[in-house]
């Protein structure tokens, strides 16, 4: 037990950090982004494409301190970010941004994402194929902790970088002008506009956040499983749960909802076979739906 | 027949049984989406009850050596309507309780919501190798009328059936949206709360709308099961089962049955003719991969109907009665 609540903590950091930038969208533009799951295989897979490039230098060719994974992907991560973002807020100006201005735009946008998200899907298949990819193969390093906990050392990497990223994004937009900014957006759009707000400029932001902390989400959850097509698909499950077990908007009950999701489905597998996994997120997501529609955090 | 010729006609067969099958899934999801408003983005899961449902009832329980590798729960070997029937009904019923959970949620959890089911669903019928043989699925399914006709031009009658049935949800539907009815559920659409003030029962009018449309679902699973003689729960991954039926409905007009129908036809079209013509054009390195342009295609398709023109390419009709 206590072995699967360390793994439900480190599944749990992944979910948190991947559910803030769908929570973020939800609560400024009022859209369920289904598209976000694979805006995370898209994230993971660009962060492969770099690794391999730049594994051709010799010096990064070398494995990253004791992690299973090479410098090359520690370096990996800027430009996949980097080109994640900049679609991330193409697609909003191409399909999203259109559609705001007509009436129940929220119900529109999320079938669009659908497509957008079968798209993205589709140009993975065709790009990578459908088998799985590894960022480097073979042996993994573990860590032997008190009460018979195994840990492998990259899941320490993987909570490292999840919570400074969260914490990150937090200062933000707690201090900075464009985070307040942003907050108030989420809270009352119409106010924000007459305030002076510019509000397209804001959900561009909104984009680039999201696209950025999906992305590293994405990247972590490569090297915790292994890349296929369809992992952000069947990640974006227990994404959802958490956003909605948090309520709309609430970046602090994403978190919470992350971290409770991950311990959930970690600790269902002492009872339940592991491919139940996702139904737990399932389960979770309707109880709220029926019992708390506005999430623990929810202020609507 | 000349061997070329029968090629091209056995494609078309088959393309029209497929699209037929999709259309009869996309009025469904018309009654819930176009006429009532409803966000079901559960098609798969009564899809799924329908066949499993249909299977199980007319199928017989394996003998002999095919028992140690076929696990069902039960096989009744009864003709294929009762199947039809017991699907309609299966379904139909298991969108009460859904019903009672999800209708009183607001429009995006609702969609949610129903995907979690429909995906909970699967995961069942996936994992529970007692109840439909797990992942492997059934298989050698009955098919009605079987012995009618030589196997060669068996797909005709199967056509023939897919589009009696077809005819039959159309019809029915189309009196059903013209009927004082069918207005109260546009009125529900259009504005809620003005028809609970005109003392509509707005639940009860949406929980009959979720069964009518899952029966018809129920029905279409039914006879996907029973063409393609086999049934695992892949068939029932969000993909083929929900989401392809979306954009054959709002790319063909939603709220308008004869847009459902177009829409599945173009869409199905779309999707089986570029698998024939990527398998004659792209080079053999690359077969495995080139397949999943559909998924870039169908999913553009989505995305420009709703920039473009969220309308569908057949409207809605603004009138459906005459007084």
């Amino acid at each position: 037990m206590p072995e699967l609540i360390v793994y439900g903590i480190v599944l749990g950091s992944i979910i948190a950090l991947g559910s803030i930038g769908l929570t973020l969208i939800w609560g400024i533009t009022d859209l369920f982004n289904i598209a976000h799951g694979d805006q995370m295989t898209a994230g993971a897979y660009l962060a492969l494409l770099f690794a391999t490039l730049f594994s051709r230098i010799n010096f990064l060719n070398t494995r990253a301190g004791p992690f299973s994974f090479n410098w090359s992907l520690v370096l990996a991560f800027i430009p996949a970010i980097l080109i994640s973002m900049a679609l991330a807020i193409v697609v909003d100006r191409w399909v999203y941004a259109p559609m705001r201005k007509g009436k129940a735009h929220s119900i529109a946008g999320f079938i669009a994402s659908i497509g957008v998200a079968w798209c993205l899907r589709g140009l993975i298949y065709i790009v990578w194929g459908a088998d799985f990819k590894f960022y480097t193969p073979g042996l993994r390093q573990m860590l032997f902790l008190p009460m018979g906990i195994k840990l492998r050392v990259d899941e320490i990497f993987i909570m490292l970088i999840s919570w400074s990223a969260v914490a990150a994004v937090y200062l933000f937009l707690l201090k900075a002008k464009m985070g307040k900014a942003l907050r108030a957006l989420a809270d009352n759009p119409d106010l924000a506009r007459i305030a002076g707000i510019n509000t397209e400029m804001m959900i561009a932001w909104a984009w680039g956040i999201a696209g950025l902390l999906i992305t590293i989400a994405g990247i972590l959850y490569g090297i915790e499983t292994q890349l296929r097509p369809e992992m952000g698909w069947i990640f974006l499950l227990p994404l959802f749960a958490a956003v909605i077990l948090g309520g709309q908007g609430s970046i602090t009950g994403a978190l919470a909802g992350g971290l409770i999701l991950g311990l959930a489905q970690q600790i269902s597998t002492a009872w339940l076979r592991p491919t139940y996994k996702p139904a737990i997120a399932f389960i979770i997501m309707i109880l709220v739906l029926i019992f708390r529609p506005k999430g623990i955090f929810g202020r609507r | 027949m000349d061997t070329a010729l029968g090629g091209i006609i056995s494609f078309l067969i088959t393309f029209a049984t497929m699209a037929s099958i999709y259309a009869i899934f996309s009025m469904g999801l018309n009654v819930h989406w176009g006429y009532t408003g409803l966000l079901n983005f559960g098609i798969a899961g009564f899809f799924a009850l329908g066949a499993y449902t249909s299977a199980l009832v007319t199928s017989r329980m394996p003998t002999g050596a095919l028992a140690n590798y076929v696990k069902q729960v039960f096989g009744l070997g009864m003709p294929f309507p009762i199947g039809v029937l017991a699907a309609a009904i299966v379904a139909g019923l298991i969108a009460i309780p859904v019903g009672l959970l999800t209708l009183r949620l607001s429009e995006g959890y609702l969609a949610i919501a129903t995907i979690g089911i429909s995906e909970s669903i699967r995961i069942f019928f996936n994992n529970e190798s007692w109840l439909a043989n797990g992942p492997q699925g059934l298989i050698g399914l009955p098919q009605p009328l079987r012995s009618l006709v030589s196997p060669d031009y068996y797909n005709f009658v199967y056509l023939a059936i897919v589009v009696i049935f077809l005819v039959i949800v159309y019809l029915a539907l189309e009196r059903g949206i013209r009927s004082p009815w069918g207005r109260v559920l546009r009125a529900i659409r259009e504005d809620e709360t003005m028809s609970e003030a005109d003392g509509k029962n707005v639940f009860l009018f949406k929980l009959q709308s979720l069964v009518l449309g899952a029966v018809i679902m129920g029905i279409g699973g039914s006879l996907y099961a029973h063409f393609s003689a086999a049934i695992q729960p892949s068939v029932f991954e969000p993909l083929f089962g929900t989401f392809i039926i979306w954009t054959m409905l709002t790319l063909g007009g939603t709220g308008n049955n004869k847009g459902a129908i177009l829409g599945a036809f173009i869409v199905w079209a779309i999707w089986s003719w570029s698998t024939y013509l990527i398998n004659q054009v792209v080079p053999p390195g690359f077969q495995t991969r080139a397949p999943y342009i559909r998924y870039i295609l169908i999913g553009l398709i989505l995305v420009i109907v709703m920039v473009r023109r969220p309308k569908g390419l057949i409207g809605e009709e603004r009138q459906v009665s005459r007084f």
